[in-house]
């Protein structure tokens, strides 16, 4: 089975489980008043759960013939393509959201940008580093500065 | 109109604003020569910039300031490097990538520059028209006619997704729809879909969403496919002058293109990229028989045509969105997002109760148009030096700025845990032809979509607003037809193949 058919069976799951909720589960907390209401909260979670069933299935069961697209990157052959430095930057990005906060804000982006190059093969570390460092410090400059987001620079026992 | 076009001028004339459209035509144009960032990602960037600085008209001049830079860049990386940034763009590379190759890529970029401001400019004329000739029939229009719009609007993205496509779109329409019912909606003030957790409270954020589905998936893409991003050479680029017989053979070009280009742009779903290989095609096909075998070999032509449709249709998705409040493609539903952000409700009412963003919006069209052609073409061998920055910066800078355009919006590292995995499913959607923008467009126009169709549910008390408004039947019927037509009409065509194919 080609993977847009995967996805729509995923899809399929996923509106039938929101359809589940929508005519079964949702109505039954609902304030005696408002079930006079010619509209509830779950009418349009209704309909859109009946659409979205429709269309996957559609999708599912071949029932609209497309023509053959040669799509950007054809995934059958992901091993071609560079999918060890994609995933390697989505783990560092992962990391970097969950550094931000306890690490600080200048400490984390110098290192998400020292190792987004290191992984994509620079090794020029006395340019890849003043880089990562000077960036960090223009983007918080600007934001905290000029935005007045406030953002920690500092790990919090720095006292920053 | 006068009054308006004054306020407008004075607005859009201030310093700040000036210095808004000048700022983000440049910043455009910066990033949208890199290959693989188009308008929608850039804009999506920038919005917590626009929405920090509080100013709704400074805001959307920034913004537009950088849709218009977007294009114009995506034009120069796909003439000097037929890679476009842009899908709008693709067909200014059948004959401006020829034409640099024939060592003449400055005049290629001042025909691209020429030709993008005629359409951008009349295609503001245009706009000056058609609004608020337009919003004034919409002020007739009641919530019912307002949600049978919306879902016309969807089922043309739908509609123009291309064969075998309107399933998908549909697919992906819908569940935008479905993800922005999750959170508290404003009509019955009750958490729906939440799954107890509480960040899933206010919904999902809009920014998230926007760069999940298009700045990651690109910049994942850049990465994986390393071979796109070539190293430009901006010394090339030399002699940006174009002869008094080419402006005059590009001349009826851009006339036809820029009415043409505009008009496409109006309607939803079908956009920049669809009004240029159209206006590529309509010229191609109405050109003398000699001129037509120069096209896709550097036909000055070739490249002035797609070049106007683009700009003009861009200008043109303006109307739907300032006049009904509905946009028509991604990044004008990108830009709805920040307008509201910015507590501004485009719509019939916006030129009436804020004739100052209106207005202020269309005249920096003008100027937006003006700074391209006068401070960004000399700029562009400069500029397009970027071209030549190594990937190992690039990319990281790329995804960095994603996150934080995730992160200042909400403050909350939560997001990016969420950014990271919307971008992984968007890259699967993607990789499947999956389209994602009807998805942005379905989660923006849904909270209004719902309440538009409560309100009218409430007011009828039942479903009958259908059929006893017949502009909101019509509206839904059209909507149907939009969405069986193509699926019908292909199905006809394999048939009456098979039939051909047996027959003989």
């Amino acid at each position: 089975m080609a993977l847009d058919r995967w996805i729509a069976l995923v899809l399929l799951s996923i509106c039938l489980a929101y359809g589940y909720t929508a005519w079964f589960t949702m109505d039954s907390g609902l304030a005696p008043f408002m079930k006079r209401n010619p509209i509830w909260p779950s009418t349009f979670p209704k309909v859109l759960s009946a659409l979205g069933v429709i269309a996957s299935c559609i999708i599912l069961f071949g029932l609209e013939k497309s023509a053959e697209q040669t799509a950007e990157i054809d995934y059958r052959r992901l091993g071609d393509y560079h999918l060890g430095q994609a995933l390697l930057l989505l783990a560092l990005m992962v990391g970097y959201a969950l550094c931000l906060r306890p690490v600080g804000f200048l400490l984390s982006t110098a290192g998400f940008l020292f190792l987004g190059g290191a992984i994509l093969g620079e090794r020029k570390w006395y340019i890849l580093m003043p880089v990562a460092a000077c960036a960090a410090f223009i983007v918080w400059y600007l934001v905290q500065q000029v935005l007045g987001i406030y953002m920690r620079p500092l790990p919090g026992f720095w006292g920053a | 109109m006068l009054e308006g076009l004054l306020i407008g001028l004075q607005t859009a004339l201030s310093m700040q604003n000036l210095l808004m459209v000048i700022g983000g035509c440049l910043i455009g144009t910066f990033i949208g020569m890199l290959p693989g960032l188009g308008p929608m990602s850039i804009i999506a960037i920038m919005i917590p910039v626009a929405i920090s600085m509080g100013d709704p008209s400074a805001a959307l001049i920034l913004l537009a300031g950088v849709y218009y830079g977007a294009i114009f860049g995506g034009s120069t990386s796909s003439i000097l490097l037929n890679a476009p940034g842009v899908a709008g763009t693709v067909a200014s590379s059948f004959d401006g990538y020829p034409m640099a190759k024939q060592g003449k890529a400055g005049k290629a970029l001042t025909i691209a520059a020429v030709a993008s401001f005629a359409g951008g400019t009349i295609g503001a004329l245009l706009l000056m028209v058609f609004a608020p000739a337009l919003s004034s029939v919409a002020l007739l229009f009641h919530s019912a006619e307002y949600f049978a719009l919306m879902v016309v609007g969807l089922s043309a993205i739908a509609a123009f997704a291309g064969t075998g496509q309107v399933a998908k779109a549909m697919l992906m329409t819908t569940l935008g729809l479905i993800m922005a019912t999750v959170g508290e909606g404003a009509l019955f003030n009750l958490p729906r879909f939440t799954m107890g957790i509480m960040d899933l409270q206010s919904g999902f954020g809009f920014i998230t969403l926007a760069m999940a589905m298009f700045a990651l998936p690109e910049a994942l893409f850049l990465v994986l496919r390393p071979k796109t991003t070539q190293q430009g050479d901006g010394a090339a680029i030399k002699d940006l002058r174009i002869t008094r017989a080419e402006a005059k053979a590009i001349a009826p070009v851009i006339g036809r293109q820029s009415v043409q280009g505009f008009f496409i742009g109006v309607l939803p779903g079908a956009g920049a990229t669809i009004a240029s290989f159209l206006g590529y095609a309509v010229e191609r096909n109405i050109a003398p028989k000699h001129e037509q075998d120069e096209f896709g070999k550097g036909s000055i032509k070739g490249l002035a045509a797609p070049e106007t449709a683009n700009n003009a249709a861009c200008t043109g998705s303006f109307v739907p969105l300032l006049t009904l409040g509905i946009p028509g493609s991604g990044t004008t539903a990108i830009l709805l997002g920040a307008l509201i952000a910015l507590n501004v409700t485009p719509g019939p009412r916006l030129m009436i109760d804020q004739p100052e963003v209106f207005w202020a919006v269309i005249m920096s069209m003008f100027i937006g148009n003006l700074v391209l052609l006068v401070l960004n073409l000399p700029l562009i061998p400069y500029i397009a030096k970027v071209l030549s920055v190594p990937r190992t910066y690039l990319i990281p800078f790329i995804l960095f700025f994603t996150l934080m355009g995730a992160y200042i919006g909400q403050n909350n590292a939560t997001e990016l845990l969420l950014l990271v995995g919307f971008g992984i499913c968007a890259t699967a959607l993607r990789f499947a032809d999956y389209p994602l923008a009807p998805l942005l467009i379905g989660f923006i126009l849904g909270g209004m979509l719902e309440d538009n169709f409560s309100r009218s549910m409430q007011l009828f008390d039942g479903p009958s607003f259908i059929w006893e408004r017949p502009i909101t039947l019509g509206l839904l019927v059209l909507a149907v037809l939009l969405v069986v037509l193509p699926s019908y009409r292909a199905r006809r065509a394999r048939l009456r193949m098979r039939g051909v194919a047996d027959g003989d």
